[in-house]
Formats: structure tokens, C-alpha cells, sequence
């Protein structure tokens, strides 16, 4: 009788420090002596030149230490994670309303913000280009556009029965990680720096500091325990924070402390791309898309950062679970005087399933259709067959999208809600319902290759306790339990047994970030091959005591004890230790790449995906026509894990990645001043949903459904996926600003949908 | 009063603060100066909750007080405010290796992920599992959580943990020795605090106060700090000499007598929203949409108004009602209507020396009916500032006639203000819809609202029309379907609707 631990729902590792406050974040930890704490200071205008900044106040104020600007940085003034085109400091050109401009260290947080309040700064202020609209037409471009066309499209526009055109607005997302930015840069001795990170990319925190300190990188060292949220917004956009407390550090060879304040955060890091699309979509009587042409521009900001992989999963999840046969791509990367817009769950996929589940239901409206018939008939192949090539390259070999509808469609009794709907909103003028079913399917992997490998390192000391360390890093997703739980089960320990260390890029180098839903992917994979190294080394062992008695492959590693049938049974701690004496090596490395993955970032042709991850949820809605306010009542959610690790932190990430996604389609929108400074700079202005905004009725299972591909433990990766359940929410809203229109009239929706947006909606007018 | 240190009950003993500015903010205290850092900042604004702390208060006639435990946002709290109180953090609630059974559910229903906002849900339940013996409804749990923000779980393991806490063994706080070293620090004189060259003071009687109120016109007077902190914490501010509001219980002092209904300004926000519900059943709503509980814990109704912003939610309400509001200066007072306050822009009627003593509600005229509905429109349901607010009220007489209406609005004008045309088109008419159209039309030339993050001036002209819409469909029997959101559940397919 086995004990593993995989497949168990256990809690977070960290469950009981967070509910009592013990859990250390970097500004919890004990600091050193001497630290000084740093604040930036940010343009005020959205494009311009620095005629003089004047900073003798700031230097002048008591208690203020240092006073840095891009002059003062000895190496790369850079924090671009991708191309060389974003300024720790602005180096004369103000490129968006809230860039930073210098940056304070003073003996208290209090000091540093309130000295670096009186900056003197005079511009030559310019006219800044502050959203697609104006950046289009101005060919305005942080990356040239792509373009991309498979089939013969427009001989299957020419041949179409129906032909429809479209288009969609598609707001931003602020990640709110509830723990902001922060950095803690510690000066060492021998010219080394340490720094404490609240990031998701140690590796790359650890190259920036190097570059812009133009140290080489075995000097700088980088730390990371566990991040209060990410989301992606500590990917690439913990650097800038990074660096400057790691200049000022070496500036004064006093540790240094950054911590934004919240409204500087918001104000200063990017967000999720905003989106707006135009396409025309040619189909058949039964709703099947026959060609497909759509152009899309994404915000990109004053810079790149992971605008280009970000535009590139956008292309990669246009098709969403549907087979386009037909396709024309264009994709706009728009450059604006706004802060860089970077990595946010989904990372692009989303924006790319929004815009064809809005095809879709026109094309069902259009037809007078259940939406969910349309998109049945759009499915891709369950088996491959002539419905499995994405446009960009890839057979589809492990769908389940369909058995997966069909099984919450029936289990959330679709039709007959549906029915039910139609009915009441018949009798209710004031308030409508809407319901819609939405699948996902999302790709697992980094688009780009090189990112998919990791590496661990596993200790098994000599009373049999295990400490593992990898590369991936901790924000709340789980990645630490279900690695605890991946070891445990490979050494047949119980979980108290393994503990696991801080992510630190001294014990294991050259990490990928813990992005892309990959970190147990990866990171599970590397830990697993260490310790199948050490087991390796321990069952050779066993065959040497036994004098060969037993093989190496019966060799059984359970319960705490080591077995081979009969012939062997010990405690592991024991034979650890006997082990120790022989001199046999009980800790090691282990390193995993994903396979059969590839991908040409030119042609955006290849299989860029290890695997595809499925979910399906069906929302129901309602609105009042009166405010446009509305209300999520029920929602229904199947989704496919694979074979899950850990089914509590599994539904986690579902309910917590739908939650976020109903935000982001809901209330929480991005406004800026006509000048380009941000209005929505903080939670009293920026709304994320609360607990009142929990549906009624929230289902929420899992669909067993073993990963076809060899992942660790045949699991799938969930932390993003489930992020575009939230689709669902919104189509639901569709459907009910649409039985409050007249029939056949056009419905344009912007997204979010606020109050205003659905107000606006249903008076037939568009943004 | 005297000078002494800021004195309160912390971790079982009493705990005094001298140096700190009194503008140190409880959260930097307990962080930076105690390294207790169970409390976390999140946003510094009091919109986050990360920062929730619960605290202890004597309430009651001498000899019987109890003691009263609530939660706030340490983050905009000013460490004197703290004086003769107690304060619970999220390092108090585990008895050693024994969790509180808040904390318990929390880990067994898997309701943190990143974990940052966790202790102040933590202390936001703990309140809530203070103060009530039996699990409440669900809609009770969202308001106990309304001013706290989780990012990661989606709130589902948190609300059902919020349930599962009161299947575990029972267990209490033990309040006799917190409600004795109350006692015993409220012996102590008014505080006359003097910290890093900076005064405040925090009379106990409103004679005290309206002698320091006169003597310190240019003081800065403050009440529950939730509007005050953040001009400290997010504008670096200096607000100078402070007068502290919160330690005079006469001035927290609310009194319902017949028809009358008189609330103290300092009395919270929960104890006022509590007693106009109590007068005026319609006030339910917006008593439960107002900013979060642990705002309305510590903000004041009389602040609110104080404040004149013309966002705040309660006054279209007030003066939809006839609110009128007390003013006191020395051992002078005077009244007036609440609408008359309001002189322009953040502008009231307040004369230096002078203070917000209470605001008095009278029951509605014999003889006709009173209509009234106070509404709220934001962008989120709990916790956002309103796009637009509004009271309405009309009374209409046996014949059916409208003979008063009283129509005020929030977030439409620089002040909180009636809507004269509105009002005007339903005077002498029937309640019906041609009147109610009348008034939608007029309300076009009553008001010019501005275009800002919340909304945009059209949006806020069309709801506002819309509520009166609603304030007639809903009070005139005119609607034969549901008008209302929150009316509404989910769908059974059987549903005959």
C-alpha cells in the first residue's frame, strides 16, 4: 500500500505562516544595519525632453544619502529584458506620464518619498501619442508588424454564403499583486552584491543588475522566498526596481531597500496590453468560419519589453478551440507615451481568445443561432484529420474540447436554462439575462524554445531530511507544495521530510522565469531527474549490501523505508547514512528541457506547444438596462488539470484565474487624463473584484483527463489557462445586452464591461 | 489635559509611544518601529485591508462597559487614535502552535495562495467571529470582507472558510483582563500629545473640544482619519496641529427620540448607518454599499459630511430626507438645512473656531406619504466611489398628489446638490409616468456633471435620469417584473418566469 503524496489535496506549504503572519516577504525580513530605503521620482509629463532637472532640494533634505540620474548609472542604462530600448532612468527623453526620472536613498522610506517630492524639473514637453488611435496612423511601432496568411483567403470570402465584419475595443489589466515592487540590494564584501527580489525572473534580475552595475554576473547574487502575487508583473518589470536599488547600494556600500509605494507601482509598471481588433469573417449556413481576415493592434507603451512574445501568443490563441481554415493575421505592435505593457496571465492569449469568441457569437447572431452551436461546429478534430493544423503550424493532437462541452453543457443543464432565460427576459423590461458556454484551449511552453528548460538541485543529508532548490519561484501558484510533494513521493518520504530553499540564482543558474503556466512543468521534471540520480546511486548501493541479490531496478523507494522484495527493507535515514559512510554522492542536479517542442520566431511557424490545456465554463448573467450595471449569478466550470498534482491547488488557480478574468472584463478599468497621466492609480480607483462579486453559484471541477505527453505525472499546467474561462463571462453579458436591443441590431460590447460600457451598449452606441 | 505618552493595551500589557509624530501611521509603527510584520501594507489608502487590524474599545454605561472589537485599516490610522484602546494583530490570534479557528479554516479551505493578503482576512474574520455567536449569511461574510482584497483565490475558500471556522471548537478572546486594563487607562487625563515636534490633542468632552476648537481655529481637526491619513500617506502633507475627535463620547452620542432621530458627529459610520436604518428602513442599502467595514469602523458620519466632497455617499441621502446639521462653536450652536452647508467646491459654511456637533432627521409629515429611495451606481459593488449617487424623496398626498419632493445628487455638481428643475417638474402632479418623465427631461438642465476616471458626464446624465426611472417604478407599484440586481437568482430551468 502506497502513501504517495501526488494527487493529494494538500494545503499551500506555506498555509499556516500566511494565516498567522509569519510568512516572510522581503520587507519583512530582519535588516541590516545602516540600510537606507530608496524612492523614485517620476516625469510628470507623458513626452518631452528634460530641459534642466534641478535636485538641490532633494540632495539638501535631511536625512537624504544619495541622489542618482541616468548620468550616475557606470553600465547599461537599460532594463529592456529583450530589446535595449527601456532606460532605468530617463536619459534626457520622457517617454511616458509617471517615468521614473532619479532615484533617492535617505535614512527612512518617509524621507526618501517626501525629498524626492521636490524635484525642480523643467520640460520641453511635446505631443504625446497616447493610444493606437493615434499611434496606427502614425505608423508609431515598438516592433515592425507581422503578418501571416494560411489557405486561400480571399477565394473563400468569394465563395462564402455570409460574410460579416466586426470589430472590438479591449481594455488593460494592473495585475495587483497585493505586495508591490520591491528590492533589497545588500553590498557583500570582495565588490558582490546580494539582492533580495519580490520577482519571478531571478536570472534575469541577476543579468540587469550585473549590466547596468557593468559587473559580470558572478558578482551579483539574487533571492527569491516567495512573491505576495505576480501575475506576470514581476516577469520582466521587478528589473527597473532592481537596479536602482542595487545602484544606489553600490553608490553608498549601504544595503538599500526599494519599496514602491502603491500609486507609484501602478503609475510605473506595465499591465496587461489593451487590445482593438477589425476583421471580417466569412462562414456557411451552419455557422462554420470559412475564412477569417483580422487584423489586431495591442498597446504596447513607450517600449517593447514582451511586447513581441506577448503579440506572438496573441496569434497563437486567435484560433482559440477552433479550427480556422482560411486565415489572414496582421498584428499591429503599437508604440504610445504610455508605461511598457508586459506579461500578465495569459500573456497575450487571452486577448487572442476574446477576439474570435466575439466572431463567433456574431456569426451565431447573424444566424439567429445558439452561440454555442457556432461554436461546436467551428471545433477543431478530436482525432487528427483535415480540421487539426493551427494557422501556425501545429496539429492538434489532444483535443477534448468537445467531450469537455459536452459534459458541462449537459451537467449545467445549458439548454434548459437557456430556455428559461429567453423566457423571463420576454416578461422583464428592466433587468435581461444572458448565459454563454465558452471553451479554452491554451498552449503550454514558451513560445520560445530556449526558455523551456530548469534546473534543481536536491540535498539528501544524512538523517534523511531532503532540501531542494530550483529555479522556479513561488508567487502563490503552489509551485513549492507540489514540488515538496514530487520529491516526497520520488524518495517515498512523508512531506514533512522534504523542505524546500528560497529560489536563489547561486544554487541554481540560469533559470527560466516561472512564467507561461510552466513552473511545475519544468521545474517538478528537474527535481524528479535529481532525485532519480540519487536513487540511482542509493539502489546500486542496495545492490552492492545484498551482494547482488536483488536489481537495481527492484530496488523501491516507499512509505520511508528503501525495499527490494524480500531480500531488503530499511529505513531510508538508515541507509542514507550507511550510504555516507561508503562515500556515496547523496545530493545532485537535475536538468530537464521540454521536448518535441520548436518554433521560428520569423515565420511564427513550428509546434511552440508541448501540449494543450482545456477548460470550458458556463456563465449566467444578468444586467440592469436602466444603471448597465450587472451581476454574475451562477457560473459552471469543467477544466482539464491532466492527471492533477494537487486537485485543492489546482481549483485554486480555476476559481482565482476566472475571478481575475471576470475582473479584467468586468470593472476593472484603466482611465487616463488626456495629458497621459493614469487616474486609475489605486485600489480606490482601479477595481478588482471582491468578495459580493463571488457568483451565487460558483461549480467548479475537475476534468480527468491524463496528459498525453509525458509531463510530470502526467499533469497539466493550470495557473494561466483557466484565466480565459472568464470569457464566458462576458459573452454572457453579450447575450443579455442583446435581449435588450431590437432583434437584428448590431451589438458592439467594449470591454470591460462596465456599468458605462453596457449602458452604452445597449443604447446601440459604440466607444 | 496633559502631556503624556500615547497609552494603550498591546499584546497583553500596556504599551506607551512617545517620539512618534502623531501623524505615525499605526501600520509604520507596528512594521518599522516593533518589527511586527504580520501586518502588511498593501495600498496605504485603507482599500486594500492587507493592513486590517482589530481594535478594542470600552462602550457601555460606567460599571456595566463592554468591550467592543473592530476592525480597521492600521494603514491610515494615526498612531494617537490608539490612546486608552486595545490593538489585536494577526500575531495575536494563535494560541502558540494552536491556530485561531479563523486561521484554521483559512489553511483547511486553502484560502491563501501568495499569502500577503491573508492576515488581515484573518483579522477581518476574527472580528466578525468575535462579535457573532452563529456563522451569519452569506451576504454578511462579503460585508465583513468588503474592504479586504485577495488577488489570487477568487474569495471562494476564504468565504466558505468564514463558515467553517464556526464548526470548529468555540473559542474566545478573553476580554476581562483587556476590558480591566481599559479601565484603567481610561483614568488617565486627556491626551496632550507632543512627538517629533509635532502636537496633537484629544479632549474627552465636547466642552473641551470646543474650547481647543476656538483657541486652535487653524488646527486640523480629525475624526476617523479615513480621508485625513491619506493626505499624509499618499501627499506627504503636513497637517500641522491636530485635533483628535474620537476620544469625546458625547460627541459619538446618538439619540432617537419620537420623529427625531439626532446622530453625533463622531458617532462611526457602522453605529450611524445602524440607527438610520433603524429610522428609515430604505437606508439598507447604501448602509451596506458605503465604503467597507473596516472604513465604516473607523470614518464618522459627521466626517462625511464635514468632508463636502461631492462624492460622498451619504449626504444625497441626508438632505433628500431634510437632514439638517448642528453646528457648534464655543457653547454656541446653530442649525441649518444640510443643502445649505455646501457653499461650492470642498467649500462648506463651517466658521473658523467652529465644528460638526450632530445631524438631526426628522420622521416624515402626518398626512402624506413619503416615497424614498437612496441609490448608489459605481463600478463595483462593495467599496467604490460612487459614479453617481442619489437620494429621492417625494410626498404625495391623499389625492394621489406629489406635494414635496426632495432630489439630491452626488457626484453630478461640485457639491452634493438638488436637482431644483427635477423637483420643480413634480410638484402638484400625480406620481405617475408622465411625471416621472418630466422630471428625467429637467434633470438635463439641473446639472453639468464632469467626465473623470469614474465616469463620463453623459453616463452620469443618463443614470441619473434612469434612477428616477426606478425610483418611480419601484415605489409607484408601476413595475410588474423585478427592477432590482439583487433581487434576482440564479435561474432553475423550470423557472415559469
Amino acid at each position: 500500500m502506497s502513501t504517495s503524496l501526488i494527487g493529494r489535496p494538500l494545503p499551500h506549504e506555506s498555509a499556516r505562516l500566511h494565516v498567522s503572519g509569519k510568512a516572510h516577504y522581503v520587507d519583512d525580513l530582519p535588516q541590516a544595519a545602516g540600510t537606507l530605503h530608496a524612492a523614485p521620482g517620476l516625469s510628470t509629463i507623458a513626452r518631452g525632453r528634460i530641459r534642466s532637472i534641478d535636485l538641490s532640494a532633494v540632495r539638501a533634505y535631511p536625512g537624504v544619502r544619495a541622489v542618482l540620474t541616468a548620468a550616475d548609472i557606470p553600465g547599461d542604462n537599460n532594463c529592456g529584458p529583450i530589446l535595449h530600448d527601456d532606460p532605468i532612468l530617463a536619459d534626457g527623453e520622457i517617454r511616458f506620464h509617471g517615468q521614473p526620472l532619479f532615484v533617492v536613498a535617505a535614512e527612512t522610506r518617509d524621507i526618501a518619498r517626501q525629498a524626492a517630492r521636490l524635484a525642480k524639473i523643467d520640460y520641453d514637453a511635446e505631443p504625446p501619442i497616447l493610444d493606437m488611435d493615434a499611434a496606427i496612423p502614425a505608423e508609431s511601432w515598438v516592433l515592425p508588424p507581422f503578418s501571416m496568411q494560411r489557405g486561400a483567403v480571399d477565394a473563400a470570402f468569394a465563395d462564402a454564403p455570409h460574410r460579416l465584419s466586426g470589430s472590438a475595443v479591449l481594455g488593460g489589466q494592473e495585475h495587483f499583486y497585493l505586495e508591490g515592487q520591491i528590492s533589497y540590494a545588500q553590498p557583500g564584501d570582495d565588490g558582490t552584491l546580494h539582492v533580495l527580489c519580490s520577482t519571478q525572473h531571478p536570472t534575469e534580475m541577476q543579468q540587469m543588475v550585473a549590466h547596468c552595475l557593468g559587473w559580470r554576473a558572478h558578482r551579483v547574487s539574487v533571492e527569491c522566498r516567495r512573491m505576495g502575487g505576480a501575475f506576470g508583473g514581476k516577469e520582466s518589470q521587478s528589473a527597473q526596481w532592481a537596479c536602482l536599488a542595487a545602484l544606489l547600494a553600490v553608490n553608498t556600500g549601504k544595503p538599500v531597500k526599494l519599496r514602491l509605494d502603491r500609486d507609484d507601482d501602478m503609475v510605473a509598471t506595465g499591465k496587461r496590453h489593451p487590445y482593438r481588433y477589425q476583421w471580417e469573417s466569412a462562414f456557411d449556413d451552419s455557422g462554420r468560419l470559412l475564412g477569417l481576415k483580422l487584423e489586431f493592434a495591442a498597446d504596447c507603451g513607450h517600449s517593447a519589453d514582451l511586447s513581441g512574445p506577448v503579440n506572438d501568443r496573441t496569434i497563437c490563441h486567435i484560433d482559440n478551440a477552433y479550427y480556422l481554415d482560411a486565415v489572414a493575421l496582421k498584428s499591429l505592435r503599437c508604440k504610445t507615451n504610455r508605461v511598457s505593457n508586459t506579461a500578465f496571465r495569459g500573456f497575450g492569449g487571452p486577448q487572442g481568445m476574446f477576439v474570435i469568441e466575439n466572431v463567433l457569437d456574431d456569426i451565431a447572431r447573424h444566424l439567429g443561432r445558439d452561440p454555442l452551436a457556432i461554436r461546436r461546429v467551428n471545433f477543431y478534430d478530436v482525432e487528427p484529420g483535415a480540421r487539426s493544423l493551427t494557422p501556425y503550424g501545429t496539429t492538434i493532437e489532444d483535443n477534448v474540447a468537445p467531450a469537455l462541452v459536452a459534459e458541462l453543457e449537459r451537467d449545467c443543464a445549458y439548454t434548459a436554462r437557456r430556455a428559461a432565460i429567453a423566457k423571463f427576459n420576454a416578461g422583464s423590461p428592466v433587468l435581461k439575462r444572458g448565459i454563454a458556454l465558452t471553451p479554452v484551449k491554451f498552449g503550454i511552453s514558451f513560445n520560445a524554445t530556449h526558455y523551456n528548460q530548469a534546473g534543481a538541485l536536491v540535498h539528501v543529508y544524512t538523517d534523511g531530511s531532503v532540501l531542494v532548490s530550483h529555479g522556479g519561484t513561488e508567487m502563490g501558484q503552489g509551485l513549492y507544495t507540489k514540488v515538496r510533494q514530487i520529491v516526497a513521493h520520488e524518495f517515498g518520504l512523508p512531506f514533512a521530510d522534504v523542505r524546500l530553499s528560497s529560489t536563489d540564482t547561486r544554487r541554481v543558474a540560469n533559470t527560466s522565469a516561472t512564467a507561461a503556466s510552466s513552473g511545475t512543468d519544468l521545474n517538478g521534471k528537474a527535481a524528479q531527474a535529481a532525485c532519480t540520480n540519487i536513487k540511482a546511486r542509493l539502489a546500486a548501493f542496495v545492490v552492492e549490501l545484498t551482494n547482488g541479490a536483488v536489481h537495481a531496478a527492484d530496488v523501491q523507494f516507499v512509505d520511508g523505508r528503501v525495499r527490494a522484495g524480500s531480500a531488503f527493507d530499511e529505513a531510508f535515514a538508515d541507509l542514507v547514512m550507511r550510504a555516507y559512510r561508503a562515500r556515496i554522492q547523496l545530493w545532485d542536479a537535475g536538468f530537464y528541457k521540454t521536448p518535441k517542442i520548436h518554433f521560428d520566431p520569423v515565420t511564427k511557424l513550428g509546434r511552440p506547444f508541448f501540449y494543450f490545456a482545456y477548460g470550458a465554463a458556463c456563465s449566467e448573467v444578468a444586467i440592469d438596462t436602466l444603471t448597465g450595471e450587472s451581476r454574475v449569478l451562477r457560473v459552471d466550470i469543467l477544466h482539464d488539470a491532466g492527471r492533477s498534482i494537487n486537485p485543492a491547488l489546482d481549483i485554486g488557480q480555476i476559481e482565482g484565474g476566472f475571478v481575475q478574468g471576470m475582473g479584467w472584463l468586468t470593472s476593472e478599468e484603466l482611465w487616463w487624463r488626456p495629458d497621459g497621466k493614469l487616474m486609475s492609480h489605486a485600489p480606490s480607483t482601479y477595481k478588482i473584484p471582491t468578495a459580493s462579486d463571488l457568483p451565487d453559484i460558483f461549480n467548479v471541477r475537475l476534468y480527468d483527463n491524463a496528459n498525453v505527453e509525458d509531463s510530470i505525472h502526467r499533469s497539466k499546467a493550470v495557473g494561466e489557462p483557466p484565466f480565459m474561462l472568464a470569457l464566458s463571462v462576458y459573452q454572457a453579458l453579450r447575450d443579455a445586452v442583446a435581449a435588450a436591443l431590437p432583434a437584428g441590431q448590431p451589438l458592439q460590447l467594449d470591454a470591460p464591461a462596465t456599468p458605462e460600457a453596457i449602458l452604452r451598449a445597449i443604447s446601440g452606441g459604440c466607444s | 489635559m496633559s502631556e503624556r505618552p500615547i497609552q494603550f493595551y498591546f499584546r497583553g500589557a500596556i504599551h506607551a509611544i512617545q517620539g512618534a509624530a502623531p501623524t505615525r501611521t499605526v501600520l509604520q509603527y507596528l512594521r518599522e518601529d516593533l518589527c511586527q510584520t504580520g501586518t502588511k501594507e498593501g495600498c496605504a489608502e485603507g482599500d486594500c485591508g492587507a493592513c486590517t487590524v482589530v481594535i478594542g474599545e470600552l462602550v457601555g454605561e460606567t460599571g456595566a462597559e463592554e468591550l467592543r472589537l473592530r476592525a480597521v485599516n492600521a494603514c491610515i490610522q494615526f498612531l494617537p487614535a490608539l490612546d486608552g484602546k486595545a490593538l489585536f494583530t494577526v500575531e495575536d490570534l494563535a494560541a502558540g502552535e494552536q491556530l485561531h479557528p479563523v486561521q484554521q479554516a483559512l489553511v483547511d479551505r486553502h484560502g491563501s495562495q501568495c499569502g500577503f493578503c491573508t492576515p488581515g482576512f484573518a483579522m477581518s474574520l476574527f472580528a466578525l467571529y468575535e462579535n457573532q455567536d452563529h456563522c451569519p449569511e452569506r451576504d454578511e461574510i462579503d460585508h465583513t470582507l468588503s474592504g479586504n482584497l485577495c488577488r489570487c483565490t477568487g474569495y471562494r475558500p476564504i468565504v466558505d472558510a468564514a463558515r467553517d471556522a464556526y464548526a470548529l471548537p468555540r473559542r474566545q478572546l478573553d476580554r476581562l483582563p483587556v476590558i480591566a486594563a481599559l479601565k484603567t487607562l481610561a483614568d488617565l487625563p486627556p491626551l496632550d500629545y507632543l512627538g517629533d515636534g509635532r502636537q496633537s490633542h484629544s479632549p474627552r468632552t465636547l466642552a473641551e473640544l470646543a474650547e481647543l476648537r476656538e483657541r486652535l481655529p487653524n488646527a486640523r481637526l480629525v475624526a476617523g482619519g479615513t480621508d485625513v491619513g491619506l493626505w499624509v500617506t499618499k501627499q506627504g502633507r503636513d497637517l500641522g496641529e491636530l485635533i483628535l475627535t474620537g476620544a469625546v463620547a458625547e460627541l459619538k452620542r446618538i439619540q432617537i427620540g419620537p420623529g427625531r432621530l439626532e446622530i453625533g458627529a463622531g458617532a462611526t459610520l457602522t453605529d450611524a448607518f445602524a440607527a438610520l436604518t433603524a429610522f428609515e428602513p430604505q437606508w439598507a442599502e447604501l448602509a451596506r454599499r458605503f465604503a467597507s467595514t473596516p472604513v465604516k469602523n473607523a470614518g464618522t458620519l459627521g466626517g462625511n459630511v464635514a468632508n463636502g466632497s461631492p462624492i460622498g455617499d451619504s449626504m444625497p441621502a441626508l438632505i433628500a430626507l431634510g437632514a439638517r446639521i448642528v453646528l457648534q462653536r464655543g457653547a454656541a450652536t446653530r442649525e441649518m438645512a444640510l443643502e445649505d452647508f455646501y457653499l461650492d467646491y470642498q467649500k462648506t459654511a463651517l466658521a473658523p473656531g467652529e465644528f460638526v456637533r450632530a445631524l438631526v432627521l426628522d420622521a416624515p409629515a402626518a398626512g402624506l406619504q413619503r416615497h424614498f429611495r437612496s441609490y448608489k451606481v459605481a463600478k463595483r459593488l462593495d467599496q467604490d466611489i460612487s459614479a453617481v449617487a442619489c437620494g429621492l424623496a417625494v410626498h404625495v398626498d391623499d389625492e394621489g398628489c406629489i406635494r414635496r419632493a426632495r432630489l439630491a445628487f452626488g457626484g453630478m455638481a461640485a457639491t452634493p446638490k438638488r436637482a431644483a428643475g427635477a423637483e420643480a417638474a413634480l410638484l402638484g402632479r400625480p406620481w405617475d409616468a408622465a411625471a416621472v418623465r418630466r422630471a428625467m427631461d429637467a434633470l438635463g438642465s439641473d446639472f453639468a456633471p464632469f467626465t473623470d476616471v469614474r465616469a463620463s458626464s453623459a453616463y452620469r446624465l443618463s443614470v441619473a435620469a434612469n434612477l428616477l426611472q426606478r425610483f418611480w417604478l419601484e415605489t409607484s407599484g408601476a413595475a410588474d417584473a423585478p427592477v432590482r440586481l439583487a433581487a434576482l437568482t440564479p435561474i432553475a430551468p423550470e423557472d415559469k418566469a
